[in-house]
Order: structure tokens, then sequence, then C-alpha cells
């Protein structure tokens, strides 16, 4: 592992001023569980980490009436285990559950998650589905990036040197909303998804018809991808078996996997259509409480 | 600061209720510090990449991959390993349930499996058999299999 510095400011200011002066050669420090892997096997070849966990506003996790802030260096079983966040945000907590084992939860959050844009990414998708969107900070500014256009491709990310992620905004969902996100592994834990799904519906007041919905996949592209026809189709439909398989058709539709030794483009399109399918009764389920 | 030889971190934490003071290398894992610089040697090295749990450490009340943390971030924090489990007056519980389960043959893993299973039942005494499986799904044991290892926690667990 090249030799780094570390660094643990207790302010943005004072983080981007190291990553500004650094550049590509510095990163900042969450839960380490993929940076530190990457930097063992030189994957990155690092001058210095920027630890964030002492800056308090991104370490906070909150839930108020405009929604969910999650701070990039909030770590998974913080999420999981406000109960707030369980209630209100159920496909954000299907994600952050099943990112590693209870070690990898201790540290790694969705922050890191995204930030890391490993197309299997399980924290990812319900983000997408929730409309979360990303702020950014560096040395000139602020800016929001929806979380659909953040990632770019394998490990990239919309991300340059000098940014920093402060914090994933969620909107608060509306009244007849509900999501869920789960995925395919071989095993029961521990694994890294061979396709994931996440939906998120809004129903009318009846609970018998969608308002709109949105679909994000995991795995079956280059980045975690918004399905936003497979979405679109259920607006205005009725909830039923027909509107439901012909939505998770067009799911499939927007997937564009690879064969890898986890599974081959058949076997993950395959998945997609299923997955989307039982994400989209799930969501229901939950938005009529 | 110079980017060829980052300067060493003073980190004072305490170690199993005791206080260290230290200097470590930034780039040096927590599981290194324990090893290398204390002298800690119970922890120990699997996968380095997070998979094994082998380096399995408790790091202010949660349990964490010691392989995935730097020494330079335990500062003012309270670190428990493997060798704070047992007391002079003897084993800790779970301890002697792996022994009497046979919960164990090469033993490489059993420090992480102990010091795992202590932050579940620290936190719930009564968990089920799936919550002790699920728990422990980051713990990798290549020799006993895994039954041996839920029987000696369930033999603890209220």
């Amino acid at each position: 592992m090249h030799p780094f510095a570390y660094v643990a400011p207790s302010t943005v200011a004072e983080a981007v001023a190291v990553l500004n002066e650094h550049g590509d050669r510095a990163r900042p420090l969450a839960g380490g569980t993929d940076l530190l892997v990457k930097a063992r096997a030189n994957v990155w070849e690092l001058d210095a980490v920027v630890d964030i966990k002492n800056i308090p506003e991104l370490m906070t996790l909150s839930v108020n009436g405009g929604g969910l802030s999650i701070g990039a260096g909030v770590p998974c079983y913080q999420v999981y285990d406000n109960s707030d966040v369980a209630a209100q945000y159920p496909g954000i907590v299907d994600g952050a559950s099943i990112i590693g084992g209870i070690q990898i939860q201790s540290r790694a959050g969705l922050g890191g998650n995204l930030c890391n844009a490993a197309p299997s990414g399980d924290g990812i998708p319900s983000l997408i589905a929730y409309s979360a969107v990303a702020h950014i900070t560096n040395a000139s500014g602020t800016r929001e990036v929806a979380v659909e256009d953040f990632c770019t491709g394998p490990s990239r990310t919309v991300l340059e040197a000098g940014d920093l992620l402060v914090s994933i905004e969620v909107p608060k969902p509306a009244a007849n909303t509900g999501a869920a996100y789960t995925r395919f592994i071989p095993r029961n834990e521990m694994d890294i998804a061979v396709a994931g799904v996440a939906v998120f519906v809004q129903l009318d007041s009846s609970g018998k018809n969608f308002e709109s919905a949105r679909i994000a996949l995991a795995s079956v592209g280059p980045t975690p991808i918004l399905a936003s026809a497979a979405g679109d189709s259920l607006a205005g439909k009725p909830v039923n078996d027909e509107t439901i398989a012909a939505a998770a058709a067009l799911a499939k539709d927007a997937a564009t996997p690879i064969t890898d030794m986890r599974g081959t483009i058949d076997q993950r399109k395959h998945l997609v259509e299923v997955l989307t399918g039982r994400m989209i009764n799930q969501a229901v389920e939950r938005a009529r409480g | 600061m110079t980017t060829n030889s980052p300067s060493k971190v003073h980190v004072t934490t305490t170690i199993n209720g005791q206080q260290h003071e230290l200097l470590v290398p930034p780039y040096m894992s927590l599981l290194d510090t324990l090893r290398e610089l204390i002298g800690l040697t119970g922890t120990k090295e699997g996968c380095l990449d997070g998979n094994c749990g082998a380096c399995t450490v408790n790091v202010d009340g949660r349990i964490v991959d010691s392989c995935l943390v730097l020494g330079a971030e335990v500062n003012g924090k309270e670190v428990n390993t493997i060798e704070g489990m047992a007391t002079p007056e003897g084993l800790h519980p779970l301890q002697q349930a792996f022994l009497e389960e046979a919960a164990l043959q090469c033993g490489i893993c059993t420090p992480g499996f102990l010091v795992a299973a202590k932050g579940l039942l620290d936190n719930e005494p009564s968990p089920t058999e799936g919550r002790i499986r699920h728990w422990l799904a980051g713990n990798l044991c290549r020799c006993t299999g895994y039954d041996k290892i839920v029987r000696a926690v369930q033999k603890v667990s209220g």
C-alpha cells in the first residue's frame, strides 16, 4: 500500500482544502470498507486520506418534515436502526441492511456506497427510486446531482478532484406511497447482487390505482439504472397482475447486463423481470399500509 | 505534510480497558496496530478485505473488521479485542461454550467469532437461531462448519 497521510478535519472547509491540495491523490475516508481495500490492492495510489467522521454535518442522519437527510459518512446500521427511517423509508432500509455483514455495516454507509459506484451497490437503487439528490461541495461552491445521474460508469461518478459528497437528501414520500428493494444472490448473506431491483410507487387514495412509480436496477449495467419507461408505464393504471407484468417486462428491456462469474445476460434479464414484479407488489403492500 | 513520508499520527486509545498512547503510521490498519505495535496477536489476519471477519474487534460498542479500520481512526475510542474477554477468574462464558461444544478446529477464525458473538449478546441476550446466523454471516469458518458455533452461542443465550 502506498504510504498516505491521514487527516481528520472537523469542518467541511478544511476537508475540501486538503482534497483540493492533493487532487485525485486524496480521497475522503468514511467507512473505509472500499477505500482501504482499493488502496491495499493499489487500485488507488493515494497521498492522503481525509477522514470525514469528525465533521458533524457529514455524520448527521435526520428525518423531518422536508424529508430524510443522510450525511455522507453515516454508517448503514444507523440508517436501519432508526425507527423513523424504518417507518418512512423502508426501501432505503432494505438496501442498507444487506450491504456486507454486521462488521461492514458498522462502518460502511450509503454515501460511500454511492461514491464507490459499483453497479451492484445495494444502497443506490432505492435512493434513485425515492428521487434522492446528492449534495456536493468543493472549493468553489456547492451543487446538487440527482442520484440517478451520479454514477457514470463502474467506479466512476460525477465527482471531480476536490469534490466532497456532503449528504444525500431524500424527499419526504407523499401519502399512499411505498417502496422496496431486493437482490438475487446465491447465498443468504454477504454476497454481491446478481441483479437487484428497487421500486417506489404512489397509489391514489383508493389504493387501487398507480399514480406514479420509479423503478431502479442494480448489477445489470455499467451503472445503477433508472428504468423510466417501466415506472412510467404504471402511471394512471390499475394495480393488477397485467399492469405489473407489463412494467416488469419493460424493466427487463432496460437491463443491459454482461455475462460474468455471477450470472449470464439471460439469467440477469430474467431476474430483473421477476424481481420487478415482486418489488412492485411489495411496494404496493407497503403503500396500502 | 510531505507526500513521501507522511508523519505518524498520535493516537490515545483505550484497549481492553487500558489506555495506550501510540504513534501510528497513518496507513497502518487497526489490525496491524494491535498486532505489530501493541503485541496483541489474538486478533487474526484472514482475507484483508472484509469478507472473513477473522480480524473482528469491537470499537465503541460496534463490531468491525480491524483490517478495514486505520489505527489512526481509533483515537479517543474504546477498543475491545479477544484478549479482553477472559478474566483472571476464568474464561468468558462464550469461550467456555466454544470449548464444550467443540466449536473450533484450527482456531484462526475463533477470536473473530467470539468477539462478534459477544457483540451480539451484549445487546441482545436472547437472540433466535436465525438472528445468530445472520449476525455471524460476516465471519467465515473453513473447518468446523457453523452448526457447532451457533450451538455454542445458543448455549450462552438466555
